[in-house]
């Protein structure tokens, strides 16, 4: 896999999301808190860009009537038909171990260690890079 | 079409009711006059009007004694345990009190007039469900008689049968391991069709099956299964055949909206799978073995299916038979091993 610098860190605000085609493939960048992850922006299920979807929380219960919603945020909803998957990992609400969108590495890079890369980088800032 | 095997477990057998005096014996004092004070002249179900020609097969009339059962059913195709699933429409009287005492009538008019009759034969505890205290105190009053293997309702009640107002009674039912038969028929609290009130009996006939599709969302999404796991529930003269078209639908969909019923942390049709029998009469689907196999295909289980006759309801002529096209594994489990494992009080032997 080839890292690709994708944009630096500030046009990615928390919460915020950025797409980017790298190596042919279509990527989607989500902020969560400071922390970055990048996911196919494809659902597996018809190809619906997840980057056009809206985000909410993880909701859960131990019995009818209890909810317990944690992570708000954290996890994208196809605009085609809903289906929810965890930013974090990629794989989908209904069936976690098997139905999952493919995620790619992503972290932050000073721009003085990518200076040798092609993507025009300036040493004071930090970039987001992801391994696609 | 496939001989049915002898010894097989029928699981939906309808008795007649002859008239409301047969219950009399049964009523506290009170109620027994208040037939003769109110003039009172029954309460037979519209879903299954008694002379309708489809309610009763011709040549089975009345079909309302033991007798009748015994010749027409349990000799002559050599069954080896009978399930009694009465349908006169008590448990549906609006009077609270009434529907209890009357719907207590019935099932000891079947314990009497059947259970004692004959020890092949295994009945239902017919639930007065538009009270759930009343429906507790039915269920207590009979479960300790493991002749009663299961309780039984109407498919279209008051409201979704899923509610929790009703969950007193699956707790119970639960606890003590027995299952909730549903079985087709209204309550007539609500048109038979969701539209409204259609014009021909025939229309609210085809519309038992919306009726079961409805109750089984209800059950699932209310989180019936969640909540009490071990509960098992078997749709009586459901149909078969929409199951899985029903299922996949159900099934689509949660998977966009999971999030609005938390509690269902698996696809419907694999809860469907864990907890939910049918009887296969009626099957719905034409007698050919291909189209039978690629519906059992769908279904994705061979422990769903339950034989019944449905006596003496007029879904067949001559005698019984099972599905085209299935082999004998399965036929033995449709007609025998499904019933026995659904029904843990219901042994393949008569009790001595």
């Amino acid at each position: 896999m080839t890292k690709h610098v994708v944009a630096p860190v500030a046009a990615i605000p928390p919460g915020g999301r950025h797409v980017a085609e790298l190596g042919g493939k279509r990527i989607v960048v989500f902020n969560l808190d400071g922390e970055f992850f990048a996911l196919a922006d494809r659902c597996p299920h018809q190809g619906g860009p997840l980057s056009k979807g809206p985000v909410m929380g993880l909701v859960e219960s131990a019995c009818p009537g209890e909810y317990r919603y944690d992570r708000r945020g954290e996890i994208i909803r196809c605009p085609w038909h809903a289906w929810e998957f965890d930013i974090r990992t990629g794989r989908s609400r209904f069936d976690p171990r098997r139905t999952k969108v493919r995620a790619f590495p992503a972290s932050v890079a000073c721009g003085a260690d990518l200076q040798a890369e092609t993507f025009p980088v300036s040493v004071e800032d930090s970039y987001v890079v992801v391994e696609a | 079409m496939t001989e049915l095997p002898a010894g097989a477990v029928d699981v939906d057998l309808h008795p007649m009711v002859p008239g409301l005096s047969a219950l009399a014996p049964f009523l506290p004092a009170f109620w027994r006059d208040q037939i003769a004070m109110r003039g009172l002249e029954g309460f037979d179900s519209a879903s299954f009007p008694p002379k309708a020609p489809k309610t009763v097969r011709p040549d089975w009339r009345p079909a309302a004694t033991f007798d009748d059962l015994r010749d027409q059913a349990l000799d002559r195709w050599r069954v080896a345990r009978g399930i009694v699933t009465p349908l006169y429409g008590v448990q549906l009287i609006f009077n609270e009190d009434m529907a209890a005492a009357f719907t207590a009538a019935l099932n000891d008019w079947t314990r009497v007039e059947f259970l004692d009759r004959d020890p092949r034969l295994a009945a239902s505890i017919v639930l007065p469900m538009f009270n759930t205290e009343h429906a507790l105190a039915e269920i207590a009053r009979l479960a300790p008689d493991r002749r009663f293997v299961q309780a039984m309702v109407l498919a279209q009640g008051e409201v979704p049968l899923g509610r929790r107002h009703n969950w007193p009674v699956f707790a119970e039912l639960e606890r003590l391991g027995l299952p909730l038969a549903i079985h087709a028929g209204s309550a007539w609290r609500n048109p038979a069709t969701s539209l409204g009130w259609a014009s021909w009996h025939f229309e609210d006939h085809a519309a038992h099956q919306q009726a079961f599709q409805s109750t089984l969302a209800s059950l699932i999404t209310e989180g019936v299964f969640r909540k009490f796991p071990k509960l098992k529930v078997v749709l009586l003269e459901s149909g078969v055949t929409w199951l899985p078209a029903f299922l996949w639908r159900l099934t689509k969909t949660w998977k966009g909206v999971r999030f609005e019923i938390p509690w269902v942390d698996r696809p419907p049709a694999e809860i469907v799978r864990d907890n939910i029998r049918l009887s296969c009469q009626p099957f719905d689907a034409p007698d050919d073995a291909e189209t039978v196999l690629r519906v059992m295909d769908h279904l994705g289980s061979d422990a769903l299916l339950m034989w019944a006759s449905d006596w003496p309801h007029w879904q067949f002529d001559g005698d019984p038979r099972l599905l085209a096209g299935i082999g004998p594994d399965l036929a033995r489990k449709i007609a025998r091993d499904n019933a026995l494992a659904t029904y843990t009080r219901l042994d393949a032997e008569v009790p001595a």
